[in-house]
């Protein structure tokens, strides 16, 4: 079969579920014709259209731009106006569930009150923050490397894809979340912002900025524009160092604690890791877990003490060392 | 099939605190007819937290750790999804910003390495499934796993970003389940097998960490998993060492032995005890033992 005759009969299933009238949400079965140039969205649409003319999404300008449009499709965040509905079909063997992109959030169907994502946008201010002469004489200009600078962030749509597939985010809500952060990372970078230090300091805050991101790549596998949060994420974490914002503390320590250990060793020294980044005073928290992992024979009495090394070498150490020396950049 | 040779960077974890995940890769490798050898000039991948103190410190540690890959012409493999990801990022970073790779260039010129970008980086999970073959590990099946329901725990650094793997869908991975599948085990379907286990906040956001691990862990166990099953080691350390404190969490009790995949793997080649090293296990694995 060519390309262009591509169709398929398939059935949908959606989340439904109305905050005024259910007391919980249900999943609906919608039969329909696919064809090949069909988006996401068409697919909405028809549910809406030839199906049921209660059920309810946000779309807006079709162009990928407004950011509306945002759902889960077996877990996976798309905009529905601009992901391919064959395509998926084809990535999910022809089952498709289309869910919003918070379930505890949802307030009919596909549209979810997203206040939260609101409320963490407006904390980083995410605008230039600068005395502007009320007459000014010239316009403010920036090199092309200063915009360069931004990377791709001032792309985001605020669509909250990465804001809502962020598992951190799930469990502690007080965590800005990956586009939040994206946003601070823009506007600090920016050379006519003059907030930058305020707002790099927001981000380090523990239980709130960077140092809560839990690494899992959710975010960068969800952006529809292709932003890359995380990667702004350790832009920030990198920035915080430079610019003298970064506090002695567990999370900071862990991360300089890195390159102490492989100056050291060329491998990480997991014991002195815990150690260096708790404080000695710390370790009382992990004394359960040493013990157990001293018995499974996973770490040694000695591991912590610091005469006694036992950490592997790598070979060829002096060349790491060597370029630890040349190439470190920041200091905790 | 000519003899598959790779180059192993062991990263920090299997050298240290999960000795077993070494020696249960290095008898597979054995008893499958292929050859490794072992990176020990390399150094840690910065396990994403170097990245955040010091990123371009990081790229240059993780060109220097594939320059001996290099060297021998070979396809490094890694055992750890951080290590896989923090050197594939390191990759993907040279290889598409010229700029970059010259300056990273000049600061191993210094020690007299050159960085080039011939050498390909894969999981051994997915050197296994590509290119030794599910077809041929099973015919090399001595002890089928058929009695037990194995939970494949996938990690994040092994399937996101998915352009720098190439391999699973992250929203429905499939790799480790037909790897279960061909060693005759019954992979347990549950939604967390592809969600984040918590373990790089373990320290500074323990509570996150926490409940993370657990709602994994308790997924599996709800779906009638015997034994959870995961390619990273690090996972592996927040799935098997932290369990009393992850049952305190979720207000219930969790007993789930987790298995490292070339652990899994060695079980079922009826690899030696010492080779599989499930005293190295802070959860009980009594049930793969009896």
């Amino acid at each position: 079969m060519s390309r262009t005759d591509r169709h398929k009969k398939v059935t949908i299933k959606a989340f439904r579920f109305n905050t005024q009238t259910d007391y919980l949400p249900y999943y609906k079965s919608y039969e329909m014709e696919v064809g090949q140039d069909d988006l996401i969205l068409d697919l909405l649409n028809k549910i809406k259209w030839e199906h049921d003319g209660s059920f309810s999404y946000r779309r807006s300008c079709r162009h990928g731009i407004c950011g509306a449009c945002g759902i889960k499709v077996n877990g996976k965040p798309v905009l529905a106006c601009k992901e391919n509905a064959m395509d998926l079909l084809e990535l999910f063997n022809d089952e498709l569930v289309f869910e919003p992109q918070s379930k505890k959030r949802a307030v009919k169907d596909m549209i979810i009150d997203k206040k939260d994502f609101w409320d963490k946008h407006e904390e980083v201010k995410p605008f230039v923050e600068a005395e502007v002469p009320t007459h000014p004489e010239h316009e403010s200009t920036m090199s092309i490397a200063q915009t360069g600078a931004f990377l791709d962030a001032d792309y985001c749509i605020q669509c909250g894809n990465c804001h809502y597939a962020c598992p951190a985010l799930e469990v502690n809500e007080d965590f800005l979340g990956p586009a939040a952060l994206t946003a601070a990372f823009r506007f600090t970078i920016d050379p006519r912002d003059e907030a930058g230090k305020e707002r790099l300091e927001l981000t380090a805050e523990a239980n709130k900025g960077v140092w809560d991101c839990v690494k899992c790549m959710e975010c960068a596998e969800a952006c529809p524009k292709d932003i890359n949060p995380i990667e702004k994420i350790t832009k920030l974490h990198n920035m915080q160092f430079e610019q003298k914002v970064a506090r002695s503390n567990i999370a900071t320590r862990h991360a300089e604690g890195f390159v102490r250990s492989i100056k050291k060793h060329g491998y990480l020294d997991e014991a002195d890791i815990v150690v260096y980044s708790e404080g000695y005073l710390g370790m009382y928290k992990h004394i359960g877990t040493a013990i157990k992992m001293l018995k499974a024979g996973k770490i040694h009495f000695s591991d912590p003490i610091p005469f006694i090394d036992n950490v592997p070498k790598s070979k060829n150490l002096s060349e790491i060392q060597k370029l630890i020396e040349i190439s470190q950049t920041n200091k905790l | 099939m000519s003899q598959l040779h790779y180059a192993l960077f062991t990263g920090c974890t299997a050298k240290q605190s999960t000795p077993e995940l070494l020696s249960s890769t290095l008898a597979v490798a054995d008893k499958l007819g292929i050859k490794i050898t072992i990176l020990e000039e390399a150094s840690c991948c910065g396990a994403s937290h170097l990245q955040d103190f010091d990123e371009f410190l990081a790229h240059v540690l993780n060109a220097r750790n594939i320059c001996y890959a290099e060297k021998l012409g070979l396809t490094m493999i890694t055992i750890c999804n951080t290590c896989q990801l923090n050197s594939a990022m390191t990759k993907h970073a040279l290889d598409t910003n010229p700029e970059l790779k010259a300056r990273v260039n000049e600061k191993l010129a210094e020690v007299g390495l050159e960085y080039k970008g011939t050498s390909k980086i894969k999981h051994f999970l997915y050197s296994l499934i590509d290119e030794y073959g599910l077809d041929n590990i099973k015919d090399k099946v001595t002890v089928p796993l058929s009695n037990f329901n194995i939970a494949p725990f996938y990690g994040c650094h092994n399937i996101r970003p998915s352009e720098l793997h190439n391999q699973d869908n992250p929203y429905n991975p499939t790799s480790l389940d037909e790897l279960i599948d061909a060693l005759e085990g019954h992979p347990v379907d549950y939604s967390s097998k592809n969600k984040c286990c918590g373990f790089h906040v373990e320290l500074q956001a323990n509570h996150t960490s926490e409940v993370l691990a657990g709602n994994a862990l308790v997924d599996a166990i709800d779906n009638n998993a015997d034994m959870m099953v995961t390619p990273c080691p690090l996972c592996h350390l927040k799935m098997d060492t932290y369990q009393d404190s992850i049952a305190k969490v979720m207000g219930r009790d969790i007993e789930l032995p987790v298995l490292h995949m070339p652990q899994m793997v060695a079980l079922a080649l009826g690899c030696t005890q010492k080779e599989i090293g499930l005293n190295f296990h802070v959860t009980t694995t009594k049930i793969i033992e009896a």
